[in-house]
């Protein structure tokens, strides 16, 4: 039994033109994103984890609706976003908020913490003001705040409040599915902890969604539910988080884990040298975009690029599972 | 026993501005050894005082920085003694130093082969073609593939990943004894950060080079560290071997730290954060630093600053908890 879909994706592809140049006759395209489908169910956390221009933050943003997406579908509880306009494309936007990396960067030093966490209150709702002074204090309680906290400048507060703080405006509006794009990466460790578990009990709490990005594979590991793994812009593999962390099965995502850091002195991890670096996005290698670097690449893997098919209980690209 | 390559005794520095008002004990009472080959970890959070610790060893401070008490021996000699015209021989030659952003390492305007060619032609007085040479040379040793090319690249034309490697062949080419590595890895991704511990580790096996690694990860020092001295503002609360530090560690914040990360391959239990922020250095709190903080906390820690205990040889922590008394 598989829980019900919020957000269903499907054969998104995003290519960025590039830029036509003197004396350069045929410009090509950056394939940011090259066909992946994935579903979020209700409450649950879907991480995409990936190395830099793999196209992960591209991902997140045509879930965001940021960029338009060159072919592919998104549907939020079954209803397209492709046809979305007026009053539908509001309630889209009310549904799917985001959380970039930096948060504090997000925060108006000129703004009281008030008028940050009430914006999106007064931009998507007509609410008396003593009703946004309870929203306002009921977010701030969510976040793990006090009341008070609303009269003072982001200023006022240490690191870590500042980033509860900025976790607060996006869930104003009640959404249903958050994207965390790197919402950790720039904390200290004491700090981060206490913002992964404020994530857990908001998603407990309020049933949330979360589609969360990040290059920390440990942290990825412990907060989703499925786990993604992409290159290229395609998904290499995707499965159940614990299937994929502790057994992954494509190359690339075995490379990828032997790459993380160890927990303790004594883990070793047999490690998996991988031969030169991630190729331009803007000539992907022909068949599987990993076969240059693939330590088992056969001959097909040059030509032929592998679908998903599942493999001991998630879906792998690779030739290398052909038979099973 | 011979004499350690380096050492430090009741080390501080301070960081003084508004006319002497405001004193900043950015590093405070730190003593360390270190031996020809050792990695050293220096971990802790940001503005704990790592990286003043690192450049104090270096001499190469701000002005606002006063070294206000201590020793640092390097090879016998006392660094604090010698004239800036001395440590200009020993920078880049027995003691170097890679930094966290290698963009900012290198200069854009120069080829890369030039820029590793530099300290031979300064600290060795080697000719422009020897030092070509040997830069070739220096990129093969970093595992650049082909060196010959590469050498006249800029900065510009080549991936983070190695453009770090340049930096490390920029630090090893006058066969350094010390090499201090401040957040080497931080701007690289997963794989190529394993690849870049890999080539550290061997350069310092193949070249007996002493490594002082900081960092705010610990998966790092698990990897590639020996010793392990753990950072709090200011001070060292703890400091011992890796394996001791990280199974059996003594000081309450060491052992927030390591509860304080997720790990592959456990569940996803909840973590143990630390409450609260670390303290400000100019207003540091009487007694522990880490006292307001600390879950463990009795009377005594708000009030006298413990002492390094040592539990056993190599083994020391910075808590009342771990001193005679409580044991």
């Amino acid at each position: 039994m598989s829980p019900r879909p919020l957000l269903d994706a499907d054969g998104l592809v995003k290519h960025f033109p590039l830029r036509r140049e003197l004396f350069h006759r045929a410009p090509g395209v950056v394939r940011a994103v090259d066909g992946v489908s994935f579903t979020i169910e209700v409450g649950r956390t879907l991480g995409v984890v990936g190395e830099s221009g793999c196209g992960k933050s591209t991902t997140a943003k045509l879930i965001l609706k940021l960029e338009e997406p060159t072919a592919g579908t998104i549907r939020l509880d079954g209803q397209d976003l492709a046809g979305l306009a007026g009053e539908g494309l509001r309630r889209y936007r009310r549904s799917v908020q985001a959380v970039f990396q930096d948060p504090y960067a997000s925060l108006s030093p000129r703004m009281r913490v008030r008028t940050i966490i009430a914006e999106p209150l007064i931009t998507h709702e007509r609410l008396p003001g003593a009703e946004v002074a309870r929203r306002v204090a009921k977010l701030l309680h969510m976040v793990g705040l006090p009341a008070q906290a609303a009269d003072l400048f982001p200023h006022e507060f240490s690191g870590g409040q500042r980033q509860r703080i900025a976790h607060a405006p996006a869930l104003a509006l009640a959404p249903k599915l958050v994207v965390l794009d790197e919402p950790v990466s720039a904390l200290v460790v004491s700090i981060r902890a206490q913002i992964l578990n404020l994530l857990r009990d908001l998603q407990v709490e309020l049933g949330l969604a979360y589609l969360f990005i990040a290059h920390d594979l440990a942290a990825v590991a412990h907060m989703s539910h499925t786990i993604a793994v992409m290159y290229l812009g395609r998904f290499v593999e995707i499965g159940d988080a614990k299937a994929v962390a502790s057994a992954p099965r494509h190359p690339y995502t075995q490379a990828l884990f032997a790459a993380a850091l160890p927990s303790h002195p004594d883990e070793t991890r047999a490690e998996i040298a991988l031969a030169g670096e991630v190729p331009s996005p803007i000539a992907p290698p022909a068949g599987c975009h990993f076969h240059p670097r693939c330590p088992h690449a056969l001959d097909r893997c040059r030509t032929v690029a592998p679908a998903l098919r599942e493999v001991e209980g998630r879906r792998v690209s690779c030739h290398l599972y052909d038979a099973s | 026993m011979s004499a350690p390559l380096l050492e430090l005794r009741s080390f501080s520095t301070h960081y003084v501005s508004a006319g002497g008002r405001r004193v900043v004990r950015a590093v405070e009472n730190v003593s360390l050894t270190l031996d020809a080959g050792q990695t050293l970890g220096i971990v802790g959070e940001s503005g704990s005082g790592k990286t003043t610790l690192a450049l104090s060893i270096l001499r190469l401070l701000p002005p606002a920085a006063r070294i206000v008490s201590g020793q640092i021996r390097f090879e016998g000699e006392d660094l604090l003694g010698k004239s800036n015209r001395e440590m200009r021989k020993i920078r880049g030659k027995r003691i170097a130093m890679i930094l966290q952003d290698p963009m900012a390492s290198l200069n854009p305007l120069f080829t890369v082969g030039d820029q590793i060619g530099e300290p031979l032609r300064v600290h060795e007085g080697a000719s422009r073609s020897a030092a070509g040479q040997r830069a070739r040379e220096l990129l093969a040793a970093v595992r650049i593939p082909s060196p010959a090319s590469r050498a006249r690249n800029y900065p510009h034309e080549m991936s983070g990943g190695m453009r770090q490697r340049v930096v490390g062949a920029i630090a090893i080419a006058c066969r350094p004894r010390l090499l201090i590595a401040d957040e080497p890895t931080t701007s690289l991704d997963v794989t190529i950060q394993a690849q870049y511990l890999t080539l550290l580790g061997e350069l310092q096996r193949e070249q007996g080079l002493a490594l002082i690694l900081i960092t705010h990860n610990l998966g790092i020092v698990a990897r590639m560290c020996d010793r392990v001295a753990v950072m709090y503002a200011g001070r060292f609360v703890e400091v011992g071997d890796v394996r001791t530090i990280f199974s059996a560690p003594a000081h309450p914040y060491t052992r927030a730290l390591l509860d304080a990360i997720p790990r592959l391959g456990q569940g996803g239990g909840r973590l143990t954060a630390i409450d609260g922020v670390p303290p400000d250095l100019a207003q540091l709190p009487a007694g522990c630093a880490f006292a307001p903080r600390c879950p463990q906390a009795i009377a005594r820690c708000e009030v006298d600053t413990p002492p390094a205990f040592t539990l056993e040889p190599g083994h020391a922590a910075r808590c009342w908890l771990a001193g005679p008394e409580a044991r």
